[in-house]
């Protein structure tokens, strides 16, 4: 047993498979971040920072006649999202229904598909740099009409290119900018969706959580997401009415080519 | 001189499996020469001489992992109970009971999680 504890938890076999199962179904489509930035790892519960290759300076020695640096790592965080289940329903499940409640879970884990896209395209404060913070390039207004979007991407794009900043290119957006491009045809039929991927060469994701849009570059070494413990449901406490578990992963992002991605604000 | 390693009549074996053996005799002649050595060094009181042994206990330690290697990619089964037994942290005997439980079974225990580390396993959607 690990630290997730969770053979301590009143849950049958079936039962962790029926969890586990649902939590990977809500939590795949969300997962922006995971369809357009490196993934290292998982290296572990017990990994705990980033290899950063950087120093820094100490303030004073030990004696004299030597010299020393202090190495810089990027230390994971731990992002967690707790929940309850009825164990009645857990019970029901086991008897074979079919729509057991599991609506907690599935409230968690969209809250952490939506943070873990939030940090990677926006940051945490004090602790991650996200895409947004570090990108030196102008951000580009999105704008509310679609007939702009593929201006917009194009002029990413190009932004890009002139960096020398290679394709191909992802475009992460945000919900509604997502809804706006799949429902439209420009003149002529021709989806939106289809002409925006022709300009980028590559992906667009739906990614909740992101406000606008952001184009990337995919050809990777850009940006690179740490999996230290990927995401795992594990067991807090229970009684007789119910088992609160919680979902759980440590990770750290770190931007290594700043240029590689530009802002499309919403 | 005989050829020990072949427990079965060597040519009614395909040469995949002739090769499987000889490697399988080489993996268990380096291991009986770690011991040896381990059992040598631990007796000699000449310092040159121990250095020596160690020396070539250091070789014996290079045949035995290229020969494990050798077999482990050659068997993809035993590569991937091997996976999570083989420089993992936590108590030998329940990654092993994992590891084969996952290697040919399929699947953990559900308690157990999806993926070894117990996580669901999503990684890279890339």
């Amino acid at each position: 047993m690990n630290h997730l504890l969770r053979s301590h938890a009143p849950i049958s076999d079936a039962g962790w498979k029926l969890l586990d199962g649902e939590a990977r179904e809500r939590l795949t489509p969300a997962l922006a971040a995971r369809r357009l930035v490196d993934f290292s790892g998982p290296h572990g519960w017990g990994y705990s920072a980033t290899n950063l290759g950087r120093t820094g300076p100490l303030a004073s020695m030990p004696c004299e006649g030597v010299s020393g640096l202090q190495r810089r790592v990027l230390p994971l965080v731990e992002l967690r999202a707790d929940f309850e289940l009825s164990r009645d329903e857990l019970r029901d499940a086991d008897r074979g229904a079919d729509d057991p409640d599991l609506s907690e879970l599935d409230k968690a884990a969209h809250r952490v598909a939506l943070a873990e896209n939030i940090v990677v395209f926006h940051g945490w404060d004090g602790a991650i740099t996200g895409i947004e913070e570090a990108s030196p390039h102008e951000q580009l207004q999105l704008g509310e009409a679609t007939d702009g979007y593929p201006r917009q991407v194009a002029g990413a794009v190009e932004l890009l290119l002139s960096s020398g900043i290679e394709g191909p290119y992802g475009l992460a957006l945000g919900r509604e900018p997502y809804r706006l491009v799949i429902e439209t045809a420009e003149h002529g039929g021709f989806p939106l969706l289809d002409h925006l991927r022709k300009i980028l060469e590559g992906p667009i994701v739906w990614a909740p959580g992101v406000r606008g849009a952001v184009v990337l570059s995919l050809r990777g070494d850009d940006f690179i997401f740490e999996s230290g413990q990927d995401i795992s449901i594990g067991y807090g406490s229970h009684d007789g009415d119910v088992v609160r578990l919680y979902l759980e992963e440590s990770f750290s992002f770190h931007v290594a080519t700043p240029e590689a991605a530009v802002i499309l604000r919403p | 001189m005989g050829f020990d390693q072949y427990h079965e009549p060597p040519d009614e074996l395909p040469a995949p499996t002739r090769t499987f053996a000889r490697l399988c005799a080489s993996l268990t002649e380096e291991a009986e020469a770690l011991g040896w050595y381990e059992q040598r060094l631990a007796v000699e009181p000449d310092p040159e001489a121990a250095a020596i042994m160690r020396d070539a206990q250091g070789e014996e330690f290079k045949h035995f992992s290229m020969d494990l290697e050798f077999l482990l990619r050659r068997t993809p089964r035993w590569r991937e109970v091997a996976r999570g037994i083989l420089f993992r942290e936590g108590d030998i005997v329940e990654n092993g009971e994992r590891a084969e439980a996952e290697a040919f079974e399929g699947a953990t225990a559900g308690g157990d999680g999806p993926s070894r580390d117990g996580s669901l396993g999503i990684g890279s959607l890339r």
